[in-house]
């Protein structure tokens, strides 16, 4: 696919504040995934080739049905490509548009139980979980049950929790999709900064051109059915940034005439 | 004593100043949180709001019967509410009802226990293995639909007319109700917390102990239930069926009241089964809501 642009990443990551011994790194080459056989068969992504090197937060925005959670399956191992090869370095850790948190167990509870996976002793866990809820700002509400918290504070549990498996690559499927603008614009600086702490490579998938350029180094645009990658854009705008600012705006009207453009040849 | 009276101030002041502060304390605490007495009332409220439904219930029931009675419709054989519960209050005097209750009781608890253990270990290993769960599935389902009255001569053939029969139909009753149950729980366990355990690393053990069987707990609990249901079903029918003379049980009781054409010792003991049976469907009803309210699935905090 000639399309597919090759951005520098090293000059993009420059722009956040990463420190050097950043592992996690993601690459797919020619991956296709095909549902079902024969006649009802859907092929959901169609030879995707995608690298996200160490350190780098990528955004992949496109229609809904092109294939977006199906990727993050293939890249979290929940599911196997029909063809090519994906190959992950690293640690995964994923987070849903639900906060798929356990409702019986308190939001503390809820961090703790993947630091037990992780073999942790009770008193570590403790210490790292009551961390983690001040890292999200949740710190006084450890023992709330989920059904407690709202929309946001579900997620940033999630967060916490996501945090708690110590991931290198951190995947991230429309994680505030469900939330008011407010409360997404909050989240986002909270990501920001507990990303600048943290030697994390993220995919994150979302269907809003601006989120994606707010939050991305870039922003890859998947086509549907079947998902190809068909354009990438770097995001050369300097942290931080606001999701109402000039630059972002005028990337992310780039970014959609590019998706409308797809999006009526595919009508066609 | 009004608060501008000159001698309580001084009463203050002749006291020493620790006294003075303790006692600032107990007024400051006082106002924070309710004090005892007034969280006694609300429960008190509480408790109220839930028990006279069931007083107004009683109270119907009485009034209908009572009028049953008054309109004389076989009135030579079936007792007013008068005397079947001074029947009734007669026989509490008595060690031989008690006696019997105990016994039933007992067998309830016994069978009922067998029939947990047994319905858990089968649902669990249904429920986990694919194989066993095509052979076993339907078989249990096959027999929760059983009456199980049916099962008496099979199992007094085989035991012999003794409380071994009786537990042994208690426990096929029970045991496919829990069964289900558990494997309902780990079947309906959303594929979303299982992506999410699986991500944290949770495996095999891990993520069944402390994924699978939690999640699974509201539809265990659902098939505890039922499965006490048709325990105690089964175990009063047993004790009607299965004729264990030496042993005073509420089944013998109610065949003796039956033998001597004794309506009133017979309803009073209807009542002591009626009774016994609300009172564990309570406690399953008390569970019930405490996980309800703990997962956030009702809307009374």
């Amino acid at each position: 696919m000639s399309m597919v642009r090759q951005v520098n990443s090293s000059k993009v990551t420059g722009q956040r504040p990463v420190e050097a011994e950043v592992t996690g790194s993601v690459r797919l080459s020619n991956v296709s995934k095909v549902f079902g056989r024969g006649n009802s068969a859907v092929r959901a992504l169609d030879r995707i080739s995608l690298d996200v090197p160490p350190g780098e937060f990528t955004c992949l925005i496109g229609a809904s049905g092109c294939g977006k959670s199906t990727l993050l399956s293939l890249v979290a191992g929940l599911e196997q490509p029909t063809s090519g090869e994906v190959s992950v370095s690293g640690r995964v850790a994923i987070m849903f548009q639900e906060p798929a948190l356990f409702p019986w167990l308190t939001a503390a509870g809820n961090v703790e139980l993947a630091l037990r996976a992780r073999g942790f002793g009770r008193a570590e866990r403790r210490q790292r979980t009551a961390e983690l809820l001040e890292t999200v700002r949740l710190g006084g509400f450890g023992g709330k049950r989920p059904h407690e918290l709202s929309g946001g504070m579900r997620q940033r549990v999630a967060l916490a929790r996501a945090l708690a498996q110590d991931a290198d690559v951190l995947l991230m499927d429309e994680p505030f999709g469900s939330l008011d603008a407010m409360t997404r614009d909050l989240l986002h600086d909270e990501l920001d900064r507990i990303c600048a702490g943290r030697r994390l490579t993220i995919i994150f998938v979302t269907h809003n051109v601006r989120e994606a350029v707010r939050l991305g180094d870039r922003v890859v645009v998947l086509s549907s059915r079947p998902g190809r990658v068909v354009d990438q854009f770097a995001v050369p705008i300097g942290h931080p940034r606001r999701i109402d600012s000039a630059p972002v705006a005028e990337l992310a009207g780039r970014i959609t005439d590019r998706l409308r453009e797809e999006m009526t040849r595919h009508d066609r | 004593m009004t608060v501008n009276d000159p001698g309580s101030v001084s009463a203050y002041a002749d006291e020493s100043l620790p006294a003075y502060a303790e006692k600032l304390a107990w007024l400051e605490a006082l106002e924070a949180e309710p004090s005892p007495d007034q969280q006694g009332r609300r429960f008190a409220t509480r408790a109220w709001a839930s028990v006279w439904p069931k007083l107004l219930a009683i109270v119907i029931v009485l009034a209908v019967w009572q009028l049953i009675h008054v309109s004389g419709w076989k009135k030579e054989i079936f007792p007013g509410p008068a005397a079947t519960l001074a029947n009734l209050g007669d026989q509490l005097r008595t060690a031989l009802l008690w006696h019997a209750i105990r016994t039933t009781v007992q067998r309830a608890v016994v069978g009922f226990g067998l029939a947990v253990v047994i319905g858990t270990v089968v649902g669990a290993l249904v429920s986990r293995i694919a194989p066993l769960r095509a052979a076993v599935g339907s078989l249990i389902t096959a027999l929760q639909t059983m009456p199980s009255i049916a099962w008496f001569p099979f199992a007094i053939i085989l035991f012999g007319s003794n409380t071994s029969a009786i537990l042994f139909v208690i426990v096929l009753g029970a045991a496919p109700s829990i069964a289900n149950g558990l494997i309902a729980g780990v079947d309906y366990t959303p594929p979303l917390l299982l992506r999410a355990g699986k991500m944290m690393g949770l495996r095999r053990f891990s993520l069944y102990r402390y994924l699978i069987l939690p999640a699974s707990l509201p539809a265990f609990v659902a098939g505890l239930r039922q499965g006490w249901a048709f325990a105690w079903r089964s175990l009063l029918a047993g004790e009607l069926l299965v004729e264990i003379i030496d042993q005073p049980s509420l089944g013998v009781l109610l065949t003796n009241a039956q033998d001597q054409a004794d309506m009133e010792s017979a309803t009073a003991i209807i009542i002591v089964i009626l009774i016994l049976g609300i009172i564990v469907h309570t406690l399953f009803g008390l569970a019930d809501r405490a996980i309800r309210r703990r997962w956030g699935l009702t809307d009374t905090m």
